[in-house]
């Protein structure tokens, strides 16, 4: 900046007017850039920047939400990894759950998403069929399938059992309690399913026409022309969908409860595991220590740890060389 | 251009500084007011059943009646957990009387200052706790000496069964201790394919009252040592507990099965609990459940009966877990003086706590109301008042450190039967005689 100034001071009258109007210019640009990203800048601040900080503050704080904040430097890092024994099973939990759930949701959005645009009658009635489980909202969706699943009295296992197959105990068996969560997740794939067909649909028909005309086979076709072409959308819903999954909590939570069998009323509170902690997901973690014990410090730390293995995944997801971003990305 | 940059730096750093310290200090409250003026109070609670409801605003009136110039607004079911929330949020529509259901959370709601400590209330209209309430009862409302709660009625747990039921199998009475608990419970229960017709008894701990405490405290446990550290892995009872509890789950058909039919059960608070509709022969519950049976005109005749003993510790028959609803005052509340005049009523005085306690079928929770004539003399609700008052039932300790009812009335720990020590055996921080 003083090199710039002393530059300035060297040029004659008229052109130090010229500079001094590039300046105003340049400070008018900055100024209208600014004025144009400040709402992004300001929602970014506020609802990004600041409860970042403000984690990464409290995670070394001991607070109540009561009484002032006071320095507590790693321990609540120490608990969380050395003391804490449900922050394994939750941990595992979490990242089983991001693995299977979001390759099948991926998978079965494309399969569906296939098997529609190739349908040449009643697009519009599978189309909306798919889409509409989607439309349900999470806990009565959850609701749902844990009544259509009840051991004892659901539907689905009076069925299986009448044709001689032996069902298992699904959100009451810690085996299958997971695997039943994605069951529930792959029902309601319509949001995927919409943007593979728009995907799916936006390949050029040309490039199948020549393909067809060298002798390529369907799975060929599928290897080297539609794959490459969505692969962009596969990148984003498994990016989304892994940020998605990491946020895990309604309907584990809902289902586990309801499975249990504990009434919840006033003077109890839900032990979100049910069965053998095997429902039990980080960010039920953190809210049963954030605002049920109000052990804010270790919460922040479990936020801060869902943050971190996040950005890794998105970033490790994001690289070229991770095959997911074409050379045009 | 670098002393900018040192400028901006402490700037930036004092204004996050004073964002973040700005959410650490929710609204305090005061006790400045007068009590004789004019004041709406908030009151939370937790009922919500129809006759619960209407016994609390039944409560409300002569409350007002005595008090024409504090009106109540209550609201209830409200849970632990909002009201934690709604207190540490603070703002004008927080309550100023609030309640719980349970005793497990008052060591928190007293050492964080949510509730205040009330003693200082009792000292200023001559309320001798220690003359008005039980020792147990006062024990579990406050932490570390602070008596941020009293005692707003109590429950005790007992066994329910199907007089029917046990006609049917040829049972004359209910078991009394463990071992009859399972040859009993064996006796009633009727296979129908890889399922039930009837269970004896669930002993799963995934069904409506039935958690570990509960039962645990038929064996008087000790949960924490004079440090008050927890001492549970050295307890023998817990032992001689999860291996009963085991045995009984094996005699009834493995936790699978058991698990499996209890997915058939309908909600507890609902027409299709199962020992209503009869699923379940004998069933562990609070004394409340009478009224409710009652209320849904059970098809059967049933009896009600302290929970079953160790078999080595037979005399102790007739003692059950016991716990309670507790009031207090909100830290937030700038009507405070007002607010213990609600929370005395309702906790203190002997006429309202017998009325309340014979409207919803709960143990009275002062020492008159206990002795009261009036109380209700219904033999199947008397039962709880005699789990209520018998020597050996058991509380859960606050879940504190030195707060352990335990290791304050500990005295000498003498060695009782497999080694287990005397204040175990007469339970450290037991009845309401005391």
């Amino acid at each position: 900046m003083a090199r710039t100034r002393k530059a300035v001071e060297t040029v004659p009258s008229g052109g130090s007017d010229n500079a001094a109007a590039l300046r105003r210019k340049h400070q008018r640009d900055r100024l209208r850039t600014l004025d144009f990203l400040s709402p992004w800048l300001i929602g970014f601040t506020v609802f990004f920047g600041y409860p970042l900080i403000a984690t990464v503050y409290f995670s070394f704080m001991h607070y109540n939400q009561i009484e002032p904040a006071t320095f507590v430097g790693w321990r609540n890092w120490k608990y969380v990894f050395e003391q804490m024994p449900l922050f394994g099973p939750a941990l595992w939990n979490t990242l089983w759950l991001v693995v299977v759930m979001v390759a099948l949701r991926v998978v079965f959005g494309i399969g569906i998403g296939l098997l529609i645009t190739k349908l040449k009658t009643g697009v519009g009635f599978f189309r909306t069929a798919f889409y509409l489980p989607y439309l349900a909202p999470p806990v009565a969706a959850t609701v749902a399938f844990v009544f259509l699943l009840n051991p004892g009295t659901g539907p689905v296992n009076e069925v299986l059992g009448a044709v001689g197959i032996e069902a298992p105990n699904w959100f009451n068996d810690p085996n299958w309690a997971k695997p039943s969560l994605v069951m529930l997740s792959l029902w309601g794939i319509g949001d995927l399913m919409v943007i593979f067909m728009a995907a799916l649909l936006d390949v050029p028909k040309e490039q199948y026409e020549a393909a067809e005309l060298d002798g390529a086979g369907s799975f060929a076709k599928f290897r080297y022309i539609t794959w490459p072409s969505i692969l962009p959308i596969v990148m984003f819903a498994v990016v989304t969908g892994t940020v998605q999954t990491m946020q895990y909590y309604t309907q584990a939570l809902v289902a586990g409860k309801l499975a249990s069998g504990v009434s919840v009323g006033p003077g109890t509170t839900i032990q979100p595991e049910y069965p053998d902690h095997s429902t039990l997901t980080v960010p039920q973690l953190v809210y049963s220590l954030g605002f049920q014990n109000f052990n804010t410090g270790a919460a922040c730390v479990l936020s801060l740890v869902l943050f971190a293995i996040a950005m890794a995944v998105t970033t490790l997801l994001m690289r070229k060389r991770a095959g997911l971003l074409t050379a045009e990305d | 251009m670098p002393r900018t940059r040192t400028h901006r730096a402490p700037a930036v750093l004092a204004t996050t500084g004073l964002l973040l310290a700005g959410c650490a200090n929710p609204s305090t409250g005061s006790a400045n007011d007068d009590p004789t003026k004019p004041v709406t109070l908030k009151f939370w609670h937790g009922w919500a059943e129809k006759n619960e409801v209407k016994a609390i605003n039944d409560s409300i009136d002569r409350f007002e009646e005595l008090h024409p110039n504090i009106k109540v607004k209550a609201t209830g079911n409200v849970t632990d957990v909002t009201m934690n929330q709604a207190l540490r949020a603070g703002g004008d529509k927080a309550p100023d009387v609030v309640s719980s259901f349970t005793t497990n959370n008052v060591g928190q709601y007293c050492s964080s200052g949510t509730w205040v400590d009330l003693d200082p209330f009792m000292k200023k209209t001559g309320l001798d706790k220690k003359k008005v309430f039980p020792k147990t009862l006062l024990d579990y409302t406050q932490f570390e000496g602070e008596q941020c709660a009293l005692p707003l009625l109590a429950h005790a747990f007992g066994l329910y069964y199907n007089k029917d039921a046990f006609r049917k199998a040829g049972i004359e009475r209910p078991p009394r201790t463990m071992s009859e608990l399972k040859r009993t419970a064996v006796k009633l229960t009727q296979r129908k394919g890889d399922s039930y017709q009837q269970l004896g008894f669930m002993p799963n701990f995934r069904l409506y009252q039935n958690s570990p405490d509960r039962l645990f405290a038929q064996w008087g446990p000790r949960y924490f040592d004079e440090d008050g550290k927890a001492r549970l892995a050295d307890e023998p009872a817990a032992k001689d507990f999860f291996t009963a509890q085991r045995d009984l789950i094996k005699a009834l058909g493995g936790y699978g099965a058991l698990e499996k039919f209890r997915t058939t059960f309908g909600d507890e608070m609902s027409s299709q609990n199962a020992f209503l509709t009869g699923k379940l022969a004998m069933h562990m519950d609070g004394e409340w459940r009478g009224l409710m049976l009652n209320d849904a005109k059970a098809d059967f005749e049933w009896g009600t009966a302290p929970m079953q003993v160790p078999d080595d510790e037979a005399d102790t028959y007739g003692r059950g877990y016991l716990t309670g609803t507790v009031a207090g005052i909100a830290h937030s509340s700038k009507h405070q003086n007002a607010a213990w005049e609600l929370v005395r009523f309702l906790t203190a005085d002997t006429d309202q706590v017998v009325a309340f306690a014979n409207a919803i079928h709960n143990v009275p929770s002062t020492k008159a109301a206990l002795a009261s004539p009036k109380l209700d003399a219904d033999p199947t609700f008397r039962t709880f008042l005699g789990i209520a008052q018998h020597p050996d039932s058991v509380a859960l300790p606050l879940p504190s450190t030195v707060g352990s009812t335990c290791s304050r009335s500990r005295t000498s720990p003498t060695t009782r039967s497999r080694g287990r020590s005397a204040i175990s055996r007469r339970g450290c921080e037991n009845s309401m005689t005391r």
